[in-house]
């Protein structure tokens, strides 16, 4: 069989009509399969979800008690029959609960890996390489300029920062869901043991975390602080907020942001950003390349980001590559916002 | 190198003057001789060595990574430097931060690993701890000086480097090292020389190698600002810095020193000194009610450069005259014509025109004169360069600065009569006396004494009478009133991906405008703009492109463009010239995209007749 006939894109997403499903899908459908709980993967008004516990537990906090008829819950490594097809989920790095999505049928296997990163994180499981014959994968930074450095090394330009501006506040724009986590999880190891403080929008998905048994050590509320007070502190923030009116609440702020994007200059002054601190949660060029290579997968489909490079080096390795022109994930990526709101 | 790297990094997102200050004095007092003192230099711009062109920068790149690849990412950045930075393949011992997750981590770039490997054995910590830090510049009172400030912060920062180099790799080369082998290194040594230096430093340290070494830093410090962090950091007046600044040379040991407090002021002193210029507010219609024209004096614009011309005695009494821009860079050695013309000890502030036959002559014109590598005699000839006066912050040895701007007014028209130059003139008063009349003056300055250097004026300069001249933008005192700009209505034609602050946006844009052919009325294209709107109008039209984009032509997006279907531009432009390179027939003078037209069919955009029409307008005027 061929692999277009096990999946292939439609309008509403990635779908699978053997196994009756969709994965990620941008519309409402009757079953999706669920990669993670960021909001451009995880839509609310499904019929059915499966997705890892805490990709389930992350969408109802987002979106409520009601966000899918049903739901059910899968742990990694644990295999699924749906209808005539094998489906199984796999640790990607990416966030808390993020998954690969493993489908066989007739000893053929597709893995969509949805997005993912090969770099250490204290704060998820470690991405597991699944053998396949094709691999789908993001290309958010399939550009060679996209090596990201060591995060820790970020993490002590802040800290450095802090120290030679000790009246200033320091902003760190994060998304909220992953990122704003690992970035705590990071000043921690780097001994940073002063209070954090959050913006509000980052305390569900935060206190969630610790839940789940990842400590974040001490954390308060920005809201309740006084201005003259937050002189030397660290808060975390999203990425929007931080060059809100919001911020005249802080004592002379210095605004970081935490993400791969801030590789390039460029984009960390179009938004102002006078600390770029580049700490991805997705996989650098270095890491979708190995990764794709690990995997064995003789075709290569590659969606959201810069895919020509990626699909072109693809065909220089002898693999079958073709970009897969899923609208909804790559159309925010490069858009100025979106791309620097977006889960990078 | 990677310490003068991470400085120019963070100053490079710093927008606050305060902050930049900081971040440079903390590394003037964290790094020791003769480094800090390179840095100066290279931040003054007085390094001068051999710069690399970007075609070298090209080659060394293309001999290493996938010309495909390459294209790409160039295009996707937007900056050769920082493209090569970042995609420059490293050397295999040089990456150990992490580990990918399979056993085999090579990188895709055709010939990239192990082009230059790990080539001396690995000195030890220690001795190249001397040799790229506690440099010979200071002798014995250094280790002192950086006990009391600079030491944790350094040597905490150098065991982490050396914890990232890896054992197999040469250290990466001082800032020292780089300036001076840079000096004498001959051309056919460069291309190898470049290539280990990138091999050896890290993404941050090629990038700010990259801006070195092809001399175009861009990072928004001024020479002034540079030496303003150096004063503070022995509490020093920045003045004096700049009196004494003349006489020194990198990398500036006895400056140092004497900011340390470990030796004497260095006693040179400045002849011809910059002073810090005093600039104008735009002036808005609202602000008129509250002003009382009666306390103002009023001058033309001058469409030209703002200059500050400087003369003075030396110790041994002759003449030493700079020119100098309104940022305080000595730029006499592109007007070597004019220097001889200030021959009185005094500080001009004025406008830098090209005259011919008594006519300023357009902006266009005097634009032939800069960034010239040599000024031939051809050159000055052919664009007669002229200085344009309009006040005098110092006469001989006395500072006027703190008088008022009629008394300086009246100081100069005695300075300029005693110069008694052709090259000298004073910028004519603009009587008035009331805003009605200054109003007409600005709508038809030939009718009010301006008569055929009218095209040259670009405005009026409204400037209190009573005003001292303060360094900066001190509110209230002296305003700027531009003539308004010509406004089109032109139709987005094809758009491509900006360089420098506005990469991997669609953000420079060519526009056109209607005109009659044998196939009907279409577009001709009348000039690119690329800049004039907001951030959240970038992004909109950023999105317009990407989702209407009809074909690509390289990095070029042809945009939907159909009498009903397309983007209006409103572009505001300051003036018409004929043009041969354009299919049109007329260029534009900084244009900028003033409004988006959202509300407007193309077909209700402007037609070339109306520039035409403007065009003729502008012939005769």
């Amino acid at each position: 069989m061929r692999p277009q006939d096990l999946l292939a894109p439609t309008p509403a997403g990635l779908c699978c009509r053997l196994g009756g499903f969709h994965i990620d899908p941008m519309r409402s459908v009757e079953r999706a399969l669920i990669t993670h709980a960021h909001s451009d993967h995880a839509h609310p008004g499904h019929g059915m979800v499966l997705a890892t516990q805490e990709t389930l537990d992350m969408m109802r906090l987002r979106y409520g008690d009601n966000f899918a008829g049903r739901t059910q819950a899968i742990r990694y490594g644990e295999t699924l029959r749906l209808n005539d097809v094998t489906v199984s989920f796999h640790p990607a790095g990416h966030v808390l609960g993020s998954a690969q999505i493993a489908m066989t049928h007739e000893g053929l296997r597709i893995v969509a890996s949805g997005d993912y990163k090969d770099a250490p994180d204290p704060t998820c499981e470690p991405f597991e390489v699944v053998p396949c014959d094709v691999f789908i994968t993001e290309a958010t930074f399939g550009l060679p300029v996209f090596r990201h450095p060591d995060a820790a090394r970020e993490v002590r330009k802040l800290l450095d920062s802090v120290r030679l501006f000790p009246e200033r506040a320091h902003l760190v724009g994060a998304y909220s869901l992953g990122k704003a986590q690992r970035v705590i999880a990071l000043l921690r190891a780097a001994g940073f043991g002063a209070p954090i403080y959050l913006h509000g929008a980052m305390e569900p998905i935060t206190r969630y975390y610790e839940s789940r048994g990842i400590p974040l050590g001490d954390l308060r509320p920005v809201k309740d602080m006084k201005k003259a007070e937050l002189a030397g502190t660290i808060t975390l923030a999203p990425p929007s907020a931080t060059s809100d009116i919001w911020t005249r609440r802080f004592p002379d702020p210095l605004t970081a942001f935490a993400s791969g994007w801030m590789r390039i200059r460029a984009r960390a002054r179009q938004r102002g950003v006078e600390l770029p601190l580049v700490i991805s949660d997705h996989a650098d060029w270095n890491g979708l390349t190995a990764t794709i290579k690990a995997t064995g997968a003789g075709e290569i489909w590659v969606t959201h980001g810069e895919e020509d490079a990626l699909v072109h080096w693809c065909k220089t390795q002898g693999l079958a590559a073709r970009p897969l022109a899923l609208i909804g994930y790559g159309e925010e990526d490069e858009s100025i916002p979106a791309a620097i709101e977006g889960d990078a | 190198m990677n310490r003068f790297a991470e400085l120019l990094d963070r100053l490079s997102y710093e927008p606050g003057r305060n902050n930049k200050l900081r971040l440079i004095t903390q590394y003037f007092r964290e790094v020791p001789d003769p480094d800090r003192g390179y840095a100066l230099a290279a931040l003054t711009g007085a390094l001068s060595f051999r710069h690399a062109k970007p075609g070298l920068i090209r080659e060394l790149i293309a001999a290493r990574v996938d010309p495909e690849l390459f294209a790409l990412s160039y295009d996707y950045v937007g900056d050769l430097s920082e493209t090569v930075a970042l995609m420059w393949p490293k050397t295999a011992a040089s990456s150990p931060i992490k580990e990918p997750p399979t056993p085999d981590p090579s990188p895709p770039l055709r010939g990239g690993r192990g082009a230059t490997g790990a080539t001396p054995t690995s000195s030890p910590p220690s001795a190249s701890v001397a040799s790229g830090g506690e440099g010979s510049g200071v002798g014995g009172s250094s280790p002192h000086i950086n006990a009391q400030a600079g030491a944790p912060p350094q040597s905490s920062c150098t065991a982490t480097e050396r914890a990232a180099q890896g054992h197999n790799n040469p250290p990466p080369p001082s800032l020292t090292d780089v300036v001076t082998t840079l000096a004498t290194l001959g051309k056919t040594e460069l291309p190898a020389q470049l290539a280990r230096w990138l091999d050896e430093l890290d993404e941050t340290g090629r990038w700010a190698l990259l801006k070195l070494v092809t001399g175009a830093m861009r990072i928004g410090v001024s020479a002034r600002l540079a030496k303003t962090a150096a004063a503070a950091l022995g509490n020093k007046d920045p003045h004096d810095v700049e009196l004494i600044w003349p006489g020194l040379t990198p990398p500036y040991p006895d400056l140092f020193a004497w900011l340390e407090g470990r030796a004497d002021k260095p006693a040179n002193r400045d002849a011809a000194p910059f002073r810090p210029v005093m600039l104008a507010h735009a002036i808005e219609t609202d602000d008129f009610a509250a002003l009382d024209a009666r306390d103002f004096l009023a001058e033309w614009k001058w469409d030209g450069i703002r200059v500050q011309a400087v003369s003075g005695r030396d110790d041994d009494g002759n003449i030493v005259s700079r020119l100098y821009s309104r940022t305080g860079e000595d730029i006499s050695k592109s007007f070597p014509d004019l220097l001889p013309s200030l021959h009185l000890p005094g500080a001009i502030d004025g406008e830098l025109l090209v005259l011919r036959e008594g006519r300023v002559q357009s902006f266009n014109v005097l634009q032939q004169r800069l960034n010239r590598k040599s000024v031939t005699s051809k050159l000055t000839r052919e664009f007669p360069i002229h200085l344009r006066a309009y006040d005098l912050l110092a006469d001989d040895d006395t500072d006027l600065r703190l008088l008022p701007f009629a008394e300086r007014r009246a100081r100069l028209e005695t300075f300029v009569a005693n110069l008694d130059d052709p090259r000298i003139d004073l910028s004519p008063v603009v009587p008035f006396d009331d805003w009605t009349t200054i109003t007409a003056a600005r709508a038809n300055p030939a009718a009010f004494g301006a008569g055929d250097d009218a095209e040259a004026v670009e405005g009026v300069m409204l400037k209190r009478r009573d005003a001292v001249y303060l360094p900066g933008r001190p509110k209230g005192q002296w305003w700027k009133w531009k003539r308004d700009p010509h406004i089109i209505d032109a139709v987005l034609m094809y758009a491509q991906r900006g360089h420098g602050k506005r990469s991997s946006y669609y953000s420079d844009y060519t526009f056109g405008v209607w005109t009659q052919s044998d196939d009907g009325d279409q577009l001709v294209p009348v000039g690119k703009a690329y800049f004039g709107f907001t951030d959240e109008e970038l992004l909109q039209i950023d999105r317009f492109v990407r989702r209407n984009t009809t074909e690509k032509f390289g990095p070029v997006r042809h945009v939907v463009h159909e009498p009903d279907q397309g983007l209006v531009l409103e572009v505001a432009f300051e003036g018409l010239q004929r043009s041969t390179r354009h299919k049109s027939g007329v260029a534009m003078r900084f244009p900028r995209i003033s409004r988006l037209r959202w509300d407007k069919p193309p077909r209700d955009a402007d037609r070339l007749e109306t520039l035409e029409r403007m065009l003729k307008t502008e012939e005769t005027h």
